[in-house]
């Protein structure tokens, strides 16, 4: 049955190629850990990005639900969590997905890192790995101050001090994080709230598809 | 990831696959050994995330009481007067006193309570709105009217009579009920 609507599509407009040119690609024997088991490390960077679809997925769902509003915020939080079905499920795969993205793009940066894949000519795309590593951190940041709970809060005062201690800048930097000079509150709320799920998402995706298109023009590095 | 396609099809090749034509071949078992734990993996992904999503379809109504108002039952004429009632709502995380009103008159002894809502798209009708129609419901937005009984008058916009609200006496009070489709009208 799918098979044949595959085939009634694919003889109207040939959609194999497009498919096949994405995800029908050789898988070198040194990266696959079917030959050598310890190519597992190898594996890393799929599930990164294994795990940012979830986080991404889970977050579009946490949306339906969460305010960023300073009165509202943790009541939300606290609703979707435990009188939805399943929130405690979506806030969970959402909250763990995030430490759990942040170390496995660290062990994919080690890997690339001890391996030598980021050597010419492969340059580009470390830097562009490592731009992806300061938006994730930037997601996590921003991410935490959402549920606008005590932890919460200070944590996000403990990261805008960070900031501000910057030469020269960082006072700037930090107003314009939080939104006022000196309270962190409504605005910072909604700034955090809109830089977490557009501004970086934004950033996260084009830099994705930089990061995968450099790999596939340049292919797999080769084995140590 | 790292278990690709590819490695299945190397994997069958480099093993032959002949000789076994006539049952499930290795390929056709690591296949849909592959596409099912795959899809134990989605389901595991989206059957929470449906269910949260669309929980708002499997929460329970509210049970309502009947509200006590402010208004005497010895003020109700036979003429409808609009009568406020305020309970609590519970939104999600917020909760919040709402108001509302009915209209309620006398029929004899029998105390009728109507709701305001028209029938046809959620305007709040009005007693006696329409010069032209000093007694009837009307509605303003697409000039809808009701007789006293709620009935909708034909050839006006609304596709059914006015719901009715149970009504009732306490310590001398009018107390509205639940809403339920209007009896009056047969």
């Amino acid at each position: 049955m799918l098979n044949r609507i595959y085939d009634w599509i694919d003889d109207r407009i040939d959609i194999t190629p497009i498919w096949r040119d994405i995800a029908d690609h050789e898988v070198p024997e040194h990266v696959n850990p079917a030959y050598h088991f310890s190519a597992f490390v190898y594996c890393f960077g799929g599930l990164t990005f294994f795990i940012t679809v979830i986080q991404v997925l889970s977050g579009m769902f946490l949306t339906m639900y969460y305010v960023p509003d300073i009165v509202n915020a943790w009541n939300s939080v606290y609703y979707l969590q435990n009188d939805v079905a399943a929130g405690m499920i979506v806030r969970g795969m959402h909250h763990w997905g995030a430490s759990l993205v942040v170390v496995m793009m660290f062990l994919h940066t080690l890997r690339v890192f001890f391996t030598g894949a980021y050597k010419s000519p492969r340059e580009l795309n470390w830097v562009v790995g490592v731009l992806l590593f300061c938006v994730m951190l930037g997601l996590a940041f921003t991410g935490y101050l959402l549920p606008w709970d005590m932890k919460a809060l200070f944590a996000t005062k403990v990261g805008l001090d960070i900031a501000e201690s910057v030469p020269f800048i960082g006072e700037w930097i930090k107003t314009l994080l939080a939104g006022d000079a000196t309270i962190i509150g409504a605005q910072t709320l909604t700034r955090f709230f809109a830089i977490h799920v557009f501004f970086l998402p934004a950033a996260l995706f084009v830099l994705m598809g930089i990061h995968f298109i450099l790999i596939r023009r340049q292919g797999i590095a080769g084995p140590l | 990831m790292c278990l690709s396609y590819k490695y299945v099809k190397k994997f069958v090749e480099f093993e032959g696959g002949k000789g076994m034509s006539s049952k499930v071949t290795r390929r056709q078992f690591l296949n849909y050994s592959l596409m099912g734990v795959g899809s134990f993996m989605a389901a595991g992904m989206i059957l929470p995330m449906g269910r949260f999503a669309l929980d708002p379809l499997f929460k329970d109504a509210a049970a309502g009481s009947d509200i006590q108002t402010s208004i005497k039952v010895s003020e109700i004429t036979e003429e409808p007067t609009k009568v406020d009632f305020t309970y609590n709502q519970k939104d999600a995380w917020y909760e919040s006193e709402v108001t509302e009103f009915a209209w309620v008159y006398k029929e004899g002894d029998k105390l009728i309570a109507l709701s305001p809502v028209c029938k046809h798209l959620g305007c709040t009708v009005t007693w006696a709105g329409d010069d032209g129609n000093p007694d009837k419901f009307f509605c303003p937005c697409h000039n809808g009217l009701y007789t006293k009984d709620g009935n909708n008058v034909p050839g006006t916009p609304p596709r059914g009579p006015l719901d009715q609200y149970e009504v009732g006496e306490k310590d001398g009070f009018v107390t509205i009920g639940k809403k339920f489709e209007n009896e009056l009208v047969k």
